[in-house]
This record gives structure tokens, C-alpha cells and sequence, in this order.
């Protein structure tokens, strides 16, 4: 009985166990995503996320634990993001004739996505703190954190709202687009990496790849834009 | 410009194409510390410099760059499965997410679908305005 015991606890803690058990959801996830005829609803990294928390939660798995495991997965974010230089240079010319739109649209984009988060999280009385936090949620992990640290606020609910704002533009994306009825998938993508920067990118990848180059261009530009905006009010401040 | 369209690789060039997209981050990473140096406040991340090198290495490859685009059209289609562990850490803010998960999600959800709405919008117009 002790060993089995033993077993548990090394398998439990063995970062091949979360590893794996990180793959296992994810491919499930597709597969459900599949069934529902690829339905936005039914995101791959919500529903990953929805079945991998309560196995942790039930199996008293602590964060720090799992993350052993999936840090693997996590690493790879990096080169994926250098990889986004291909689908920008196989649409280069596109890029190239629409610098003034990205422009604007960045512009436009980047306040609204601060400026309105901050409205109505101000609108409920969120604290000072809350607010430094949610200011910088629609750009990348690692740079809204940082920006959060700078601003007064707490860089890991920082985190969790740059992750819950990515899961819902990828999710509202396509059947808001839609809705609009446009068919221009660069500005489609534009958007969705203004306002979801990488979670949306790869919802705009799977759609097209020219979509998917906007939003990656539109992802970089608006970390740059942000922390300079940002930057530039506490210098002021 | 050469095809883009992946073939399968040999063994060295799929190891190839994956070290040249970690020795681009791992440039821009380099590249982001040297600037840290002059400019402190700099939080730009690594990895956006590394793609922006690619691009221009992408150009003056021309059909060499054959097994990077592969590696990186694979690393790309799983995009999402990389954002599942930042994900899973939401658990770690029950408390927070209980005290004041309503009105922060409610700001999320209305603030994502206005910036889509108005970042599409201005897009649009502009080339409008621009190509008349």
C-alpha cells in the first residue's frame, strides 16, 4: 500500500505527469472543438484551462507543481512569437500598401482598449491598484506585467486579465466581424491583435494567414504603443 | 519570392530552422539588454525584436529559408496550446476573481468588443480615405 502511495506522490509531482497531462487536454480540447464544428465558443485554450483546473484543484496540485511540467510548453512561446515573422513577410506588400490604416487603427485601438477597460472598471470603484492592473490588458503577458509593477498595480492579476482578454477576443472575434459584415481580413486581423494580442493572433491564424500576419504586426505595434503611452504618463504624473 | 509552401524536412534542416528561430530570440533578447542598459524604463520584449529580425533575414535567405518557414508554420499552428499554462494560473486568484471577478470580467468582455469594433472601424475607413 505505501509503495502505491509513493508512486502517487512521485507521479504527482514528476513534471512529465502536468506535461503530459497538458498535451492530453489540449488535444481534447481540438477534438471537442472539432465536434462542435469549430465553433469560437469552443476556444482550445478555455477549454484546456477548464479541464486541467479542477484536476489540479482535486488532486491538490499546487500551481508552482504543475508549472514544472508545463513550463516546457510555456518556453516555446518565444521562438512562436519569432516565427510570426513569416506569415508578416509572406504579406509584407500588404503590410507595405497599408501603413496608414495600421496606423490610425493602432492609434484608435490602443486608447480605446485602455481608456474603456479603466472606465468601467473605475465605474464599479476598483481600487487604484485594480486599475494599474487592468490598464494594460490588451497587450502581451510579460509586458503588461511589467507595465502593471511600474503603474502601482499587481502584475499577476495582470496576468490573469491580459489571459481572460485574449480568451475573449478570440472568442468574439468572428461572429462580431460578421455581425459587422466585413470581409477584410486585414483589418479583421488588425483587430484582434490590437485587442487580444496573442491568444487572438492565433484564433486570426486559424482563420487565414493574412489575418493571421495583421494581427501579429498589430500585436508587436501595440506593446510598443502601450508601454510607451504608459511610460510616458508616469513620466508625467 | 520563393515558394512558402512547407515540404517535409531531413533531420538537420528541421533542426536548423528551429536554432535559427531561437538564435533570432535569443538576439533580440541580447539586443533588448543592451538597450535596457541606455533606456531602463525599456519593456519591450525580446522575442517582437527576434521576429523583426527574421523578417529581414527572411529577405536576404531567399529559397534557404525553405526549413525555418516550416519550423515556424508548425510552431504557429499550435499557438494556442502555449497560452494554456499562463492560463491554468488563473487558479491561483480564487480570491481575487470572487471579490471582483464580476465587474473585472464585465470590463474585459465590453472593452475587448469595443476595441475590436472601433480598432476595425478605423482600419477601414482609413484605407477608405486613403485609396480615394
Amino acid at each position: 500500500m505505501s509503495s502505491f502511495s509513493e508512486i502517487w506522490v512521485y507521479l504527482a509531482t514528476s513534471p512529465l505527469t502536468w506535461l503530459g497531462t497538458t498535451l492530453v487536454a489540449f488535444v481534447l480540447a481540438l477534438r471537442i472543438g472539432a465536434l462542435l464544428g469549430n465553433s469560437p465558443l469552443a476556444n482550445s485554450v478555455l477549454l484546456s484551462s477548464a479541464m486541467l483546473i479542477p484536476v489540479l484543484l482535486l488532486t491538490g496540485t499546487s500551481y508552482p507543481t504543475y508549472f514544472e511540467g508545463a513550463q516546457f510548453v510555456h518556453f516555446l512561446l518565444g521562438p512562436a512569437t519569432v516565427s510570426l515573422a513569416v506569415p508578416l513577410y509572406r504579406n509584407l506588400a500588404a503590410v507595405k500598401r497599408s501603413i496608414v490604416p495600421i496606423a490610425v487603427a493602432l492609434l484608435a485601438g490602443s486608447i480605446t482598449a485602455m481608456g474603456s477597460a479603466l472606465a468601467i472598471a473605475a465605474i464599479f470603484g476598483a481600487p487604484p491598484e485594480v486599475l494599474a492592473s487592468i490598464a494594460p490588458k490588451s497587450v502581451s503577458a510579460p509586458i503588461a506585467m511589467e507595465l502593471a509593477k511600474s503603474l502601482g498595480g499587481i502584475p499577476s492579476l495582470a496576468a490573469v486579465l491580459v489571459i481572460l482578454t485574449g480568451v475573449t477576443g478570440a472568442i468574439i472575434v468572428t461572429p462580431l466581424m460578421n455581425a459587422l459584415g466585413t470581409k477584410n481580413y486585414a483589418a479583421r486581423g488588425f483587430a484582434v491583435g490590437v485587442a487580444s494580442h496573442g491568444i487572438g493572433t492565433a484564433r486570426a491564424l486559424q482563420v487565414n494567414d493574412m489575418a493571421g500576419a495583421f494581427a501579429g504586426i498589430a500585436m508587436a505595434l501595440n506593446g510598443a504603443f502601450t508601454a510607451i503611452l504608459l511610460t510616458g504618463f508616469l513620466l508625467l504624473r | 519570392m520563393t515558394d512558402m509552401v512547407a515540404k517535409p524536412l531531413r533531420p538537420a534542416d528541421w533542426v536548423a530552422g528551429f536554432a535559427l528561430l531561437i538564435l533570432c530570440q535569443l538576439a533580440g533578447e541580447t539586443l533588448v539588454q543592451i538597450l535596457r542598459l541606455l533606456v531602463p524604463a525599456f519593456a519591450f520584449p525580446g522575442p517582437v525584436v527576434g521576429m523583426l529580425l527574421l523578417v529581414g533575414l527572411l529577405a536576404l535567405m531567399g529559397d534557404r529559408a525553405r526549413p525555418v518557414i516550416a519550423s515556424a508554420d508548425g510552431l504557429l499552428g499550435i499557438l494556442s496550446l502555449l497560452f494554456v499554462p499562463s492560463a491554468v494560473g488563473i487558479m491561483q486568484h480564487g480570491e481575487l476573481i470572487r471579490a471582483w471577478g464580476g465587474p473585472l470580467l464585465l470590463a474585459v468582455v465590453a472593452s475587448t468588443a469595443l476595441t475590436l469594433v472601433v480598432t476595425v472601424g478605423a482600419f477601414i475607413l482609413t484605407e477608405r480615405w486613403v485609396s480615394r
